[in-house]
């Protein structure tokens, strides 16, 4: 708005009658949508500055070369053909690894919380509560204050939990390096996770089940529904379409989420001989550790491409039939 | 005689099936197959408390014992009498923690509920463009654009200062859809009402809104509190200064020391423990004292 606008809207304030119409056409607009604007401005502008301005950034420097000390160049596709073409880590190990985590942590961790959920719905209100408030708590601890447990449990030495349990059985001979062998890193990681991924999604299917009106599984069995895994498909999961839609994309954020958890659990980054390299360490790798931001600003992209192609899937298997 | 037996037939009902009232043998099979899983699901927190706890010779003992047997609070003692390599005392990172926390949650709070009100409540054109903008915003991978947003934070002069921790978790877009899927459950002849009574948005907001939707707002600061309390990464990627980083980051600090020195990885077990179970407790504590209200807001988390 220019000072001369500003300046006749100002007058338009004090003499309605005699205001252009441009200037009340503003005040207009201010009366009628200004507070509405006032009360999301704190969130937007948190938003545009925090989220979309990164994603923004992202895309913008992923078609340049970027090392941080000088400019961007721009090099147009030239960091999506080398991730394609040459980059042999990322094709040979990330994209792999990070197909089999997401797989399995992703419809398994959600599969997983769905029964749960349903099982807990069996359940009279005291135990349930309990027992969900259980299953919650892993996901409250979130990586960093459970680095030590993992550790122990899998530490490398005779003195590891695990091994002195397994030693101790004569399941194995020796001490097994659990967290530093390429062969049972992505194991350990799919689990550690899985066994956090009861989430925020988790208690909203729980709420979900327990909203669904009893008269529906009444009805049901009229129409000849005999046994409850009939019940689930065609009275349960239909009933509760958006829970389960949440449900889905808490799910896929939170398997990409998890990747850094490799590096926690190995102790450095790249994991060892790239076993649990996921496309987020892969991201870190090159752009903290080697400071090559366009490259990292590419991989970046394809990662959050990832997870809007498996929410659009989400969104196609749940969305409400209207 | 008849009364009895069809209270009791009702009873029957409502005691199997979803949500029943009471036990009913039929129960027993769940109970059986979830018994496993949550005692593995427990077994790491389990471990914690147990671990934290030890005293030197039984953290050294071998074969390694999972329970503790003679409890002492040494671990927590030698936690506070150390530290860190840089001179700064782990009282120094626990209060920067309280402090980002509180704030973070309050300033989350405030922003969370205005918005929503805003989405939910007013008139305007662009209302559902937005809202279906934060809705793709829910499939936000934060740690995806680290690098980007270490460029802006850097651009903002951001580094190495006390908001750095705070601003950028304000914006959330889970947090936003929750609050506003709930003010829409408040009817809105409650608001159209309050208007023709004279009131203004901002007492609209404060009077009627907030205090209809204490549930929700529960619920964005246990959301808030465990993702500013956990975060260790803004200390990391973002501070400078060690008198201005956080528990989290100390507490990784603890566990990345213990698994590269092989000497010291047992005695440095006993303090990280102690500290991991720092970290834990206010989650757990936080999430039993509001999960009534955590739970009713998620009836309302459906996404369409």
């Amino acid at each position: 708005m220019t000072t001369q606008t500003r300046e006749r809207s100002a007058l338009a304030g004090r003499q309605p009658p005699a205001a252009l119409p441009g200037a009340q056409r503003v005040k207009g607009w201010i009366y009628r949508e200004g507070s509405a604007y006032a009360f999301l401005s704190m969130y937007g502008l948190a938003f545009i500055v925090f989220i979309v301005l990164p994603v923004l950034a992202a895309f913008g420097l992923s078609f340049t070369f970027f090392d941080t000390i000088q400019a961007p160049i721009f090099t147009g596709l030239k960091n999506y053909i080398v991730l394609l073409t040459q980059d042999d880590i990322f094709m040979r190990y990330v994209l792999p690894n990070t197909i089999q985590f997401a797989v399995i942590v992703g419809p398994g961790g959600y599969v997983l919380a769905f029964m749960l959920a349903w099982m807990l719905a069996q359940l009279p209100k005291m135990p349930r509560t309990v027992l969900a408030l259980i299953l919650y708590s892993p996901s409250m601890t979130t990586g960093v204050a459970m680095t030590v447990v993992w550790k122990t449990i899998f530490s490398g030495d005779q003195n590891g939990y695990l091994n002195s349990f397994l030693l101790g059985l004569s399941l194995i001979q020796e001490p097994v390096q659990w967290l530093t062998s390429p062969q049972y890193l992505m194991a350990i990681m799919i689990l550690v996770t899985l066994w956090s991924s009861m989430g925020v999604g988790f208690l909203a299917m729980l709420a979900g089940i327990l909203e669904i009106n009893p008269e529906l599984y009444e009805a049901g069995s009229l129409d000849g529904i005999s046994n409850r895994f009939q019940e689930i498909i065609h009275i349960t999961i239909p009933s509760m379409r958006p829970q389960m839609l949440f449900g889905a994309v808490m799910a896929i954020v939170g398997t990409f989420q998890a990747g850094a958890i490799g590096v926690t659990l190995s102790g450095g980054n790249p994991t060892p001989q790239y076993a649990g390299q996921l496309i987020v360490n892969h991201i870190e790798d090159f752009g903290f550790l080697r400071y090559e931001m366009g490259y990292a600003a590419a991989v970046s992209v394809v990662l959050l491409l990832m997870v809007l192609g498996f929410s659009r899937l989400a969104n196609r298997l749940f969305a409400s039939e209207e | 005689m008849a009364t009895l037996r069809s209270r009791l037939f009702k009873v029957n009902i409502r005691n199997s099936g979803i949500n029943p009232q009471g036990f009913h043998p039929s129960q027993i099979k769940f109970y059986l197959i979830l018994a496993p899983l949550v005692v593995f699901m427990l077994l790491p927190m389990v471990f914690i408390f147990s671990h934290a706890f030890k005293p030197p010779d039984e953290l050294f003992a071998y074969p390694p014992r999972f329970f503790v047997v003679n409890p002492t609070f040494k671990n927590f003692t030698d936690l506070f009498a150390k530290m860190s390599t840089s001179g700064v005392p782990v009282s120094r990172y626990l209060f920067n923690s309280v402090l980002v926390t509180v704030v973070t949650v309050g300033a989350s709070i405030l922003v969370s509920t205005t918005a929503a009100y805003a989405l939910s409540k007013k008139r305007f054109k662009l209302k559902s463009t937005l809202f279906a903008i934060n809705t793709v915003a829910l499939m936000f991978v934060p740690i995806a654009v680290t690098i980007p947003r270490f460029l802006i934070i850097e651009r903002l002069d951001l580094l190495n200062n006390f908001w750095v921790h705070i601003l950028p978790g304000l914006a959330m877009p889970v947090g936003l859809f929750l609050i506003k899927q709930f003010i829409d459950g408040v009817p809105d002849e409650v608001v159209e009402a309050a208007q023709i009574d004279g009131a203004t948005d901002v007492q609209i907001y404060w009077g009627i809104i907030l205090p209809m939707i204490l549930p929700a707002v529960a619920t964005i600061a246990i959301l808030t509190f465990q993702a500013t309390w956990n975060n260790a990464e803004t200390s990391t990627l973002y501070v400078n200064n060690e008198s201005l980083k956080t528990f989290a980051f100390y507490v990784t600090t603890l566990t990345a020391t213990a698994a590269t020195t092989g000497a010291n990885t047992v005695a440095g077990q006993g303090v990280a423990a102690a500290a991991s179970l720092i970290m834990f407790l206010p989650n757990l504590v936080i999430f039993v004292l509001l999960q009534s209200q955590v739970m009713s807001t998620m009836s309302h988390s459906g996404l369409k």
